[in-house]
């Protein structure tokens, strides 16, 4: 027994050494990619050098596309945030219904064109202009969803007893909520913030169809990448990698513990 | 997971001490729920339901000469839609969908064992975020990153020209080859992770007990694990199958736009040829299989639960 255990734990291994490869190496040649210092979409290492990721600070559309994705992220996530705390809060205390628990993930599952061209065609039904304020909306719409998942698994780790002892004092319900319960669920909340900001920074199909003109930094990679490989977008691409690693990390980290948390708070992004 | 459920706040738990009835006669509980409740799904009454339920009103109605719906009774969208022309669009992109699904269980499935089984408890939460951590970066990216790899004067071919070991580049991007290879790279966390946790709640000792009597690693596979873990699979699945039908970025950057599936066919009839109604039509064609297999999973599930598998 021991020695086909032996066996299968060898290849289990070399499976894992080989998935990591596949999941990383693309990656790492961006990366390295993005510091040679050749002309054009050349692959030969040519030497070490950082002029395109200076180009990329000195390109004004992509310096107005970073912007406008900044804005357009903090705007959402606010959003996301609140309505998914109140969305958690309710979901974990007020209701037992299945429906409601099932219904939340909804938003998720949608394929993101079904959810990007619906909302076209309702903006464009109610004469809503596109742009920021429309793309803020349609990334709060999965956004809460997110949100309230993270949130949720924070509040189930929640001992009740400490409100009820604040409310027992005679300490009214809304000053009980703010200086009690918010500041013991706010990891979880912080963790869903970084979690929507990167996940609406990140994000094309939507946007992509409910943008209007407004650009945002994923459109302008789109475009960058349909007329082929640059150096340029190799350094983009590099800056994009690293910041979303670093947010994504460190909402993992402050949501981390409870061994059933990763699942829900890796959900399920369509 | 049942004892979880148990143990959440609201249900109480045996041994806790429960304080004096708090405020909260019924009244007080239903209008707190009806406050923290109803913003988000009043929300995504107005900015889903809405715009789902109106892509499935202008499935009836005709185009209109420069985009948007005349709001004209037809069923001409419905006629339309199952013209074997589209038809064909649709039984590709289910193809290559399925495809990658099956590719992503069978590379997943060993990696959510192993993470699962073989790991100790700092290692597997290590594993996980290694994992995860490509599925939170941008999608284009990790396409784009696959062109740089791919492409004739790319990293791979390159690399087997100075080797040696071709003389031609070979033709790797452009095909359904890359498309299939783009949408695995995107999709396989979306598999590995519920594959993981339907493991991780596994009994160990029914394996134990089971290589213990002499029973060989493929038929524990076969008999036990896998019909323990049928709803993590099936999750696993609709998860992948899902986005992968939708997708279009992939065909777009990785097919070269040669080979059309469901997600550009209504990303052209959206922005190109601007016949809305028509790729309302098309949309409801995905929404109608996510329902399905809604439908399915949570079949799964009950009936999971009925032979005593909880999830």
């Amino acid at each position: 027994m021991s020695e086909s255990r032996a066996g299968t734990a060898g290849w289990l291994k070399v499976h894992m050494g080989l998935l990591f490869g596949f999941l990383y190496l693309p990656l790492v040649v961006l990366v390295v990619l993005s510091f040679n210092d050749a002309r054009r979409s050349v692959v030969s290492w040519q030497g070490f050098s950082t002029r395109w990721y200076g180009e990329v600070f000195d390109d004004p559309q992509i310096l107005r596309a970073l912007g406008t994705t900044f804005v357009i992220a903090a705007l959402a996530t606010l959003l996301s945030v609140v309505l998914g705390t109140l969305l958690a809060l309710g979901l974990e205390r007020h209701t037992r219904s299945s429906v409601l628990d099932g219904a939340v993930y909804f938003p998720i599952l949608v394929p993101d064109i079904v959810t990007g061209i619906a909302l076209l065609s309702f903006y464009s039904l109610i004469h809503f202009t596109l742009g920021t304020g429309s793309i803020v909306i349609a990334h709060s719409v999965w956004g809460i969803a997110f949100a309230a998942a993270i949130i949720r698994t924070r509040l189930r780790g929640f001992d009740r007893s400490i409100e009820e002892a604040s409310l027992d004092l005679g300490v009214k319900e809304i000053p009980t909520f703010l200086r009690i319960t918010l500041p013991v669920i706010m990891p979880g909340i912080v963790s869903a913030a970084l979690v929507v900001f990167t996940l609406s920074v990140d994000e094309f199909v939507i946007a992509y169809f409910t943008a209007g003109q407004t650009v945002t930094f994923p459109i302008q990679i789109y475009s960058m990448i349909r007329f082929g490989i640059t150096p340029e977008i190799n350094a983009v691409a590099t800056l994009l990698l690293a910041f979303s690693m670093l947010l994504i990390v460190a909402a993992l980290y402050l949501n981390r513990p409870r061994p059933d948390g990763m699942p829900e708070l890796a959900g399920g992004r369509t | 997971m049942s004892d979880l459920k148990t143990m959440s706040p609201g249900a109480e738990a045996p041994g806790r001490v429960v304080s004096a009835p708090v405020p909260d006669d019924g009244l007080a509980r239903s209008r707190l729920g009806w406050l923290t409740l109803s913003p988000a799904f009043l929300w995504w009454g107005v900015f889903l339901a809405t715009p789902l339920g109106l892509i499935l009103v202008s499935s009836f109605f005709r185009r209109g000469p420069f985009g948007g719906v005349v709001y004209e009774f037809t069923l001409d969208n419905y006629t339309r839609a199952i013209d074997p022309l589209y038809l064909r669009v649709l039984w590709y992109s289910v193809r290559m969908a399925l495809l990658t699904t099956a590719i992503c269980l069978l590379v997943g499935y060993p990696a959510a064992y192993f993470i699962a089984t073989r790991t100790s408890a700092r290692m597997r939460n290590a594993l996980l975020v290694l994992v995860i951590l490509p599925f939170w970066t941008n999608f284009l990216i990790r396409t784009y990153a696959w062109i740089v790899l791919l492409n004739r004067e790319g990293v791979i071919n390159r690399t087997l020209q100075a080797a040696g070991l071709t003389d031609a580049p070979l033709p790797l991007l452009y095909n359904d080859f890359a498309i299939v290879l783009g949408l695995v790279y995107g999709y396989l966390p979306l598999m590995i992770l519920p594959l993981y946790a339907a493991l991780e709640r596994l009994n160990p000792e029914i394996r134990e007990s089971a290589e213990d009597l002499g029973s060989r690693p493929l038929r524990i596979l076969r008999t036990i694990t896998v019909p323990l873990i049928v709803p993590g699979i099936v999750a696993g699945c609709v998860f992948v199958f899902v986005p992968s039908l939708g997708n279009f970025p992939v065909p777009q950057l990785l097919g070269g736009g040669r080979r059309i599936m469901m997600g550009n066919l209504i990303n052209q009839q959206f922005l190109d040829a601007r016949d809305w109604p028509f790729g309302s039509t098309l949309a409801l064609m995905l929404m109608l299989i996510l329902m399905l297999l809604l439908v399915v999973q949570s079949r799964v599930l009950r009936r999971g639960r009925e032979i005593g598998i909880d999830v």
